[in-house]
């Protein structure tokens, strides 16, 4: 037991006069690691240790700006770049808006880097081993006493030398201070592993519980349950049961007109196509009619139905007839149906049907084309292939 | 009466030696509680009971319970919610504004009106978040990266409040726990129970008195104490701006940021006076928390009592000079209106009763000051009251004028309220050191060395 190692040498002072005089004189006697202990903050010992101004504030000014960047560089991408929104007319980068925020990260940031920052980085904190835990020394200088303490491990250190000088400033209860002996324990020992077993086990059975059935008791229904009519339910509200309500007779939906010359064998009025031929149309076009109408017409409309032997054949899209066609009446033929073609209203909308018919002319036109519009149009596609 | 400016009172009352402060403060938490500490604490445990129930009550049946609707959408939970951020702000303004100003006097009330503040945040949080009606699903009010790739709207004052609040909140946190990391190594140091010290190591940290240490940590309180000043005038700023951003008359105004930091800043003392008179009684403190700190803070219920009247003052000025007719209505019917019983109230416990201040004697009388801080207590919840909700019931479509009358669930959670800060008011007083030791310690009589002929 004799043989601990010496963590430092101690001294008591009454009055903080002499403890300042006393952190003065072991300063100059030239002793590096050395501490003074006050039960609150002693004015003037900055001075007497010669300690450098703390530098914490840098710490604070790094982390405060830091957090300022952040939140207005976060706000910026997220209600400009990520999700832009317009809300209440202010422009996507709101600056007098975001400002609450950054302040308030700001100050957050700067807090708690502070803070954690002294403790861990400057304090070596949380640190309840230290020698000078739990000696008389330490309740000493926590309550009314102020203290020096010279640590082992300075270059000048001698304990003779340190006790003269403590003596020499008068000091009290002048001791030595060891380092505690380290207690040890094994990991692997029947106990210490069961017990490890029963918080594994409990730690997961009670994680289980709550995330899977407490968190879904009521109230916890997290907005699945609710007292609302949902589509096509039941209501005992309404005397004809449904809980759907029917539109008002008459009501036509948005982009639904009815066909007017439904049931005729004509327009009675040339219908003339809304649409342009341009590309986009074109390809609207062609997906809608290789989806709907190819199965009976065929892929290029010549009337080769895959389902050739189970329907009647239907004519050829190439026809005189079909061609000297206004698009009104092959509209009106998708649109209201034909012999034994059903209309197409219902899986079509008006523009797509009019996309087909812009399509269809121009597989007419592909068919039977003169030799002098193919040259036109090999010219037009193929201008930089040299002939 | 002849008093010498130049020199200030002591901070405590009568020459007391260090040692004696650990014993006088620390007593509390030395001896086991009595039937006294029993009773109140029953009491209180009672009053947040009813607030649990109330609670229950709401998430099970959802915030119809609450008596608010169409019109007043907004009413007893964003009053409360106000009441009780305004309650802490004194606690920061104490801690913090008073650090930086030098007030020697404020160490004596720093720590209790730090933890009031804590607690007062506490009890504030309750109301937006029960007010969701699903306040299990109050994380999204984060902004955390979703599936939905949405973000929570950084332009909207109900965002901000998050973000101002929770901060507040945390930073008061951090502010307290700094501030009782070196009480803590002295109790630690004190304690004989073993089960006492194992808890009070882990909280001190370790903390040795070092005036290494020291060094770092004055710079630390004093970086904290200036981030913590404009921090508080941004909480109720920002609180103010929940009403002042939207376009309701009464609401949209100007004047509301710093007429709500000085409201807070009344009802916080107010409650801090109010709760101190009885602590400095109970455990013994009057040498500690004296009558000139009571006296000095009804100075300050005084000043800010007076602003907040110039502001009442100037919202009915603005509302006829903006020439206004929407202002004008409203302003009217606040004062002779349905609810002109709550406005008066306000007016008189807020801008009347504290003007008894003036007189000396009544500011060093504590009956007489007990009777006014209850009363500014209630003139302030009023306030509050007052603008939400008669802003609310009288709006531009006169179709939907209405008139909110609280449920019993309203009462409940308010009562509950109140339950739960002065239950933890009551276990702060036998956990912690009510005040602040070694900043007591630093302020005592010859404390500090003379060796520069006491000039400090």
């Amino acid at each position: 037991m004799s043989e601990r190692k010496l963590f430092g040498l101690t001294a008591l002072f009454q009055t903080p006069d002499e403890i300042i005089h006393a952190a003065a004189k072991v300063h100059e006697a030239g002793y590096k690691k050395y501490d003074v202990h006050t039960p609150y903050p002693v004015h003037g010992m900055d001075a007497a240790m010669k300690l450098k101004p703390s530098n914490l504030g840098f710490v604070t000014l790094i982390f405060g700006l830091f957090g300022a960047a952040f939140a207005l560089l976060f706000m910026y991408w997220a209600m400009s770049k990520d999700y832009p929104m317009i809300i209440g007319g202010k422009p996507f980068f709101a600056l007098p808006a975001f400002i609450p925020i950054t302040f308030e990260v700001t100050v957050l940031l700067a807090t708690l880097a502070t803070v954690i920052g002294m403790l861990t980085f400057y304090f070596k904190f949380p640190n309840n081993s230290q020698p000078l835990h739990d000696t008389p020394y330490m309740k000493a200088v926590s309550s009314d006493k102020y203290g020096v303490c010279i640590e082992a491990n300075d270059e000048l250190f001698d304990p003779e030398k340190v006790r003269n000088l403590f003596k020499e400033l008068n000091g009290q209860n002048i001791s030595e201070v060891y380092f505690p002996i380290v207690e040890t324990f094994k990991i692997f020992e029947p106990k210490y592993l069961t017990l490890l077993v029963v918080v594994a086990l409990l730690t997961s059975a009670t994680t289980y519980l709550t995330l899977n059935k407490l968190l879904y008791i009521t109230p916890f229904t997290w907005l699945m349950q609710q007292d609302r009519v949902n589509v096509q339910s039941r209501s005992t509200f309404y005397a004809d049961g449904f809980g759907m309500r029917n539109p008002v007779e008459g009501t036509v939906a948005r982009g639904f007109i009815p066909y007017e010359y439904k049931g005729l064998a004509a327009p009675v009025v040339p219908l003339s196509n809304p649409l342009m031929p341009s590309s986009e149309v074109l390809k609207l076009g062609k997906k809608r009619f290789l989806t709907f109408c190819s199965p009976c017409h065929g892929n290029y409309g010549d009337g080769d139905s895959r389902l050739r032997g189970q329907f009647p054949n239907p004519p050829s899209l190439h026809s005189e007839k079909v061609r000297g066609w206004q698009d009104g009446n092959i509209y009106h033929v998708i649109t209201n149906g034909q012999n034994i073609m059903p209309s197409y209203a219902s899986q079509l909308s008006r523009d797509e049907r009019w996309a087909i018919i812009h399509y269809i002319r121009a597989l007419q036109k592909a068919k039977n084309a003169s030799p002098s519009e193919i040259i036109e149009a090999k010219k037009e596609t193929s201008s930089n292939v040299a002939q | 009466m002849n008093i010498d400016y130049s020199q200030e009172l002591p901070v405590i009352e009568r020459r007391i030696t260090l040692a004696e402060i650990d014993q006088l403060i620390a007593k509390p938490l030395d001896e086991k509680p009595d039937r006294k500490f029993f009773i109140a604490l029953s009491i209180t445990l009672s009053l947040l009971l009813i607030g649990v129930i109330s609670v229950s009550f709401l998430l099970f049946f959802g915030v119809g319970v609450w008596g608010l609707n169409q019109p007043v959408g907004w009413a007893f939970d964003i009053t409360n919610f106000v009441f009780w951020v305004g309650i802490g702000h004194a606690g920061t303004l104490i801690s913090a504004v008073l650090y930086l100003l030098r007030q020697k006097w404020r160490t004596g009330i720093a720590r209790f009106a730090e933890a009031m503040t804590i607690f007062a945040v506490m009890c504030a949080g309750i109301f937006p978040i029960f007010h969701t009606g699903r306040p299990w699903l109050a994380g999204y009010l984060t902004p955390y990266p979703n599936q939905h790739g949405l973000w929570v709207n950084f332009t909207s004052p109900l965002v901000w409040d998050v973000f101002a609040v929770s901060t507040y909140f945390t930073v008061s946190l951090v502010f307290w726990y700094v501030g009782l990391i070196p009480d803590f190594g002295l109790l630690r140091d004190r304690t004989t129970s073993k089960l006492k010290k194992s808890i009070y190591s882990i909280f001190s940290l370790g903390w040795r008195n070092s005036h290494r240490n020291w060094m770092h940590y004055e710079k630390a309180y004093m970086l904290l104490a200036g981030f913590a000043t404009p921090l508080v005038l941004s909480v109720h700023t920002i609180v103010s701006f929940d009403f002042a951003v939207s376009i309701i008359p009464g609401w949209h105004t100007t004047i509301f940021p710093p007429y709500f930091v000085a409201g807070a800043i009344f009802s916080g003392f107010a409650m801090v006076v109010t709760v101190l008179i009885f602590v400095r009684k109970v455990f013994d403190l009057q040498h500690i928390i004296t009558l000139n700190h009571l006296e000095k803070m009804n100075k300050i219920i005084l000043l800010t009592g007076s602003m907040v009247g110039y502001a009442y003052a100037m919202e009915f000025f603005i509302a006829w000079y903006s020439g206004n007719p929407f202002e004008q209505f409203v302003f009217i019917n606040r004062a002779f209106g349905p609810y002109a019983w709550a406005y008066w109230i306000m007016v008189s416990c807020n801008v009347f009763i504290p003007q008894l201040f003036w007189f000396k004697k009544i500011r060093r009388t504590i009956p007489a000051m007990l009777v006014i801080v209850i009363f500014v207590n209630v003139g302030m919840w009023f306030e509050r009251f007052v603008i939400t909700v008669t802003s609310l019931h009288r709006d531009f479509l006169p179709s939907s004028w209405g008139y909110f009358v609280p449920s019993v669930f309203d009462l409940g959670t308010l009562v509950g309220s109140f339950g739960l800060f002065f239950t933890l008011v009551l276990l702060f007083t036998k956990t912690l050191p009510v005040v602040a030791i070694s900043e007591i310690k630093a302020v005592a009589e010859g404390a500090q060395p003379s060796h520069n002929g006491g000039n400090h």
